[in-house]
């Protein structure tokens, strides 16, 4: 009688499926050229670090004060600073992109100053269309006057101003350098292309081509057919998963403060999710073109704007955010660049970790139950 | 009959996305160690069928035993005593011949000496030992065909079920394909063979005819053409056109069918009707009647209700194509090459103005790259197409004016309306205005189309798309017509009507060029050249290259053995 998983099927199956992959040049480019190169990009091409960010400044008080102030965001390194326009000018300038933002400096900044009680002095104007720029900005000209609040305090021998005893530090990163997140968030990406985008793919071509149809014929079970699908691609992901940490550690000089063993159990939840979810597309689908689609929507879109990979989740909307709780993505990102840049913090693996492997649970129990072992 | 292999009682199978059953009632049974022929046109439900009895479907209503078995309940059991070869095969292209042998031997448990044993007899039988390590991609249809049939027939299977095996693959190889079969019934295996070639029908031990989901016929395919016995014809010795002697014929009551074969024109009577007079239809004086052998394709046309008459209502619309004195079509050395693959090698053939040239061969030889480079879709690598005497390398879109091409499988969009896509098309060619209106109303009333005007070509039935396929290639009245492969999968009595269509614009001045790789629908043709691995290995009148396969012991080939005569002496004197 027929075994649920025949031992001898099952490894002929795979067996199959890995000839497939090394012959298919297609494969090959998806598992081992592209995250290099995805890497590469994502590592020197894409830097979130704003060095000398455009503002407008617009100067209304002429007292030395304001003057000096000016001068230091002149002097900053990071800010490029265009003046001489009206607020009316700049405001124009700053919808037409010519400025991230701009600092007004108003009649009574010296009268303000002189009673530290009072409001802020000082106007800041950023562009929120680009969130992370805004943020950037707004940090920025903070930096410069803290800086300059304290130093003028300490030419005129004064204690310093109280809110500027707040310092920030960036821990974990400490130099800031948003490479270093950028880089395992991407792996993200690249997990997401080979699990979900390639496993979508190479089912629908059985189908497409009617190998679907002879296996479906033969004493194949359906255990069978699933494992022989999840486990050469599981193989896949996981040697292009080290690779990607091999060429970010010691070619891209990533940190990783975190263990092997730790990434290599949250990387095999998340392919779980990732396989389950194409497998699960391309069983439904049946063609190739549409499921790439499908896989592209429903896997590589939120995996690259829903999971704070790039796009912050905070300085999205209520409902968006409430969203991304319900892609895998989002947790690996988390795990995976907690992993690298502060080590094993148990709270944030686990919560992730149950997460992902809950998803997987579900995905590939869903293609389970959708899987026939009929034509429709 | 309780010792059949397979019972099928009142089986009715609907797909959820459509209303019309794709099996309606189909009841008969398939007796063991012998070959059964599912039998009819795409759409007729062959495939549907076959896939119940793998038990890959399951059947809305009715039932179906597969030697004693239920195909749902207990299908891991009867996977066991089957074997299935699905359309295209079901080879994986990127692992080799040992490979897909190998995996099916996995699946199926074959494995020890018994696997070893099992894999030289199956590779002797069809002559696969030298390819072992060929990949299965890189295999001729013929090889695929075998490869398939292989990978079936590991464990041992009662039945085999072949799904379309015969289809686009050359004559050659369907013949081995055919003996091959043959040597299994002898070893007691049952045979189901799904086909849409009529002649094949003709082979089997028992048939099932099947029509539009129901069943025509079922039983012994002699008994089938025994019901038009003495009541075909061939007209021989005819004088004048033949093409308008078959119009006048049909329109004599007493004839139910008649096409054109080679110089004579086949006439299939009605039941009781007398013979008709071949002075009445102006036939000539040198004009003979002669009985011919009766095929079961006049007895499927019959089980429909008749052939379609001989009237087409298009060449009666159209205007007549005068005052052409040069060549319409010329192909000279033209060769086209994918990589270092030659789709088409030296190709060289000239059309005469209002003949129908016809290209056969089997799927992969070329015509359909040849059809492109005629029509200037496709460069050549080297050589020269003319159309009318115009370079299409050159002067592509100017040619184009001139030709109408009706592309394989339709290529009409799917989600415009019909209505839509004879606006769409009249308007590519320039038609505007009044005149648009005029020819799209026109065409719309000699196909028959205002029923489905609002309908899209996906849903109508195949026939209709091809009317449809046909109006869109010839609103703008081309000189010269491309029709690619316009008949495949269509039941006999549409495609008679098609030829009716051709018919009648060839009389009126418009030269036809077709591909096809039905060998008798090859005689309809003026001339025709066979193409055989991108190369032209014969070309001229379907009866100049039947006389030249005709031997002493076969004096009256068909237009296959014909075909299959040239390709071995091709090869003899490459060999030589």
């Amino acid at each position: 009688m027929n075994k649920i998983v025949s031992f001898r099927r099952l490894r002929a199956l795979c067996r199959k499926e890995t000839l497939q992959i090394l012959r298919d040049p297609s494969s090959n480019i998806i598992a081992f050229v592209l995250p290099v190169v995805l890497l590469f990009i994502f590592g020197y091409g894409i830097n979130l670090d704003s060095t000398a960010l455009r503002i407008g400044l617009v100067l209304e008080d002429t007292s030395p004060e304001a003057r000096h102030f000016a001068d230091n965001l002149y002097g900053s390194p990071y800010l490029q600073v265009t003046a001489g326009l009206t607020l009316t000018e700049m405001e124009q300038a700053m919808t037409a992109g010519k400025v991230r933002g701009f600092v007004v400096i108003p009649v009574d900044f010296a009268e303000k100053l002189k009673r530290p009680a009072d409001t802020a002095p000082l106007l800041v104007i950023t562009d929120g269309a680009e969130p992370n720029t805004a943020n950037f900005v707004q940090n920025y000209v903070r930096g410069v006057w803290n800086g300059w609040l304290l130093q003028r305090a300490v030419e005129r021998g004064e204690a310093p101003p109280a809110d500027i005893a707040i310092e920030s530090r960036f821990w974990f990163n400490s130099s800031a350098e948003s490479r270093n997140y950028i880089i395992p968030g991407s792996i993200t990406i690249i997990m997401t292309v080979i699990g979900t985008l390639l496993t979508s793919l190479v089912v629908a071509r059985e189908w497409e081509r009617g190998t679907m149809e002879a296996l479906l014929a033969s004493p194949v079970t359906r255990a069978e057919l699933l494992l022989s699908k999840l486990l050469p691609y599981y193989v896949l992901g996981i040697s292009s998963l080290f690779l990607c940490v091999g060429v970010s550690v010691f070619i891209l000089n990533i940190p990783f403060r975190g263990s092997l063993l730790v990434l290599w159990a949250i990387g095999t939840l998340f392919l779980g999710c990732s396989l389950g979810l194409g497998l699960l597309i391309s069983t439904v689908l049946r063609n190739q073109f549409n499921a790439a689609q499908a896989a592209l929507n429903a896997a590589f879109l939120p995996a690259l704007m829903l999971s704070g990979f790039i796009y912050e989740i905070r300085s999205m909307p209520v409902l968006i955010q409430a969203f991304t709780y319900l892609i895998p993505a989002r947790y690996f990102v988390t795990a995976i660049q907690t992993i690298f840049q502060a080590g094993n913090v148990w709270t944030v693996i686990l919560r992730s970790g149950l997460f992902l492997l809950l998803a997987a649970v579900f995905f590939i129990g869903l293609t389970a139950l959708k899987t026939r072992r009929r034509l429709e | 009959m309780s010792d059949a292999l397979v019972t099928i009682e009142s089986v009715q199978k609907i797909f959820t996305d459509s209303k019309k059953p794709a099996l309606d009632g189909i009841s008969a049974t398939i007796q063991p160690g012998r070959i059964t022929g599912l039998v009819g046109p795409d759409g007729a439900g062959k495939t549907t069928l076959i896939r119940l009895m793998a038990g890959l479907l399951a059947p809305t209503s009715g039932k179906i035993r597969v030697d004693g078995l239920d195909p749902i309940h207990d299908a891991a059991k009867l996977r066991e005593s089957i074997g299935y070869m699905p359309q295209k095969f079901g080879l994986y292209e990127d692992l080799s011949v040992q490979e897909n042998l190998e995996l099916h031997a996995d699946l199926r448990n074959v494995v020890g000496e018994e696997r070893s044993a099992t894999f030289k007899r199956l590779l002797d039988f069809t002559d696969l030992a030298r390819f072992t390590s060929r990949l299965a991609g890189k295999l001729s249809g013929g090889m695929k065909q075998k490869l398939g049939l292989a990978c079936a027939l590991l464990g041992q299977p009662r039945l085999l079920l072949l799904d379309e095996p015969g289809v686009g693959v050359d004559p050659i190889s369907r013949r081995e394909l055919w003996k091959m079969v043959q040597e299994l019934i002898d070893q007691g295996i049952t045979v189901v063979w799904s086909t849409a070639y009529l002649d094949e029908a003709e082979l089997c031990r028992d048939v099932l005819l099947m029509n539009e989901g129901k069943l025509v016929f079922y039983g012994k395919p002699s008994d089938m053409t025994s019901r038009i016995r003495e009541r075909s014809f061939q007209i021989r010795q005819i004088s004048g056109s033949r093409r308008q002697l078959l119009a006048r014929v049909l329109r004599s009551h007493e004839v139910m069918d008649g096409v054109i074969q080679g110089h004579n024109v086949r006439l299939v009577l009605r039941a009781g009707a007398a013979h008709p007079n071949l002075h009445d239809i102006n036939a000539g004086n040198q004009a003979e009647l002669m009985p011919v052998a009766p095929r079961f394709e006049d007895a499927f046309i019959e089980a429909l209700g008749g052939g379609p008459g001989g009237e087409s209502a298009l060449a009666q619309r159209l205007r007549p194509v005068t005052g052409e004195t040069n060549t319409a079509v010329e192909a000279v050395d033209l060769t086209k090459k994918f990589g270092d693959f030659a789709a088409t090698d030296h190709v060289n053939f000239t059309v005469k103005h209002g003949e129908i040239f016809g290209l056969l061969g089997p799927n992969g030889a070329g015509k359909s790259t040849t059809f492109r480079m005629m029509c200037g879709l496709l460069t050549p690598t080297s050589g020269t197409a003319r159309v009318m005497g115009i370079d299409l390398k050159t002067s592509a879109s100017q040619a184009r004016q001139k030709l109408g091409y009706m592309a394989q499988k339709f290529s009409l969009y799917g989600s415009l309306t019909v209505k839509q896509n004879l606006k769409f098309f009249s308007g590519v060619y320039g038609l505007r205005g009044e005149q648009q209106k005029l020819v799209v109303n026109e065409m719309i009333e000699v196909f028959k189309l205002q029923p489905f005007l609002d309908t899209a070509p996906n849903t109508l039935a195949l026939g209709f798309k091809q009317r449809l396929a046909l109006a869109c290639a010839v609103m703008h009245e081309p000189r010269i017509l491309f029709l690619d492969e316009p008949t495949s999968g269509v039941d006999p009595i549409t495609r008679r009507e098609f030829w009716t269509h051709i018919n009648g614009v060839v009389e009126k001045g418009v030269t036809v060029m077709v591909t096809t790789h039905f060998m008798d629908e090859a005689e309809y043709c003026d001339r025709i050249a066979l193409v055989f691995r991108g190369r032209i290995i014969a070309a001229g009148t379907p009866d100049q290259l039947k006389d030249q396969a005709s031997t002493p012991q076969h004096p009256d080939p068909s237009m296959e053995d014909a075909f299959i005569a040239l390709v071995q002496a091709q090869s003899n004197e490459a060999g030589s």
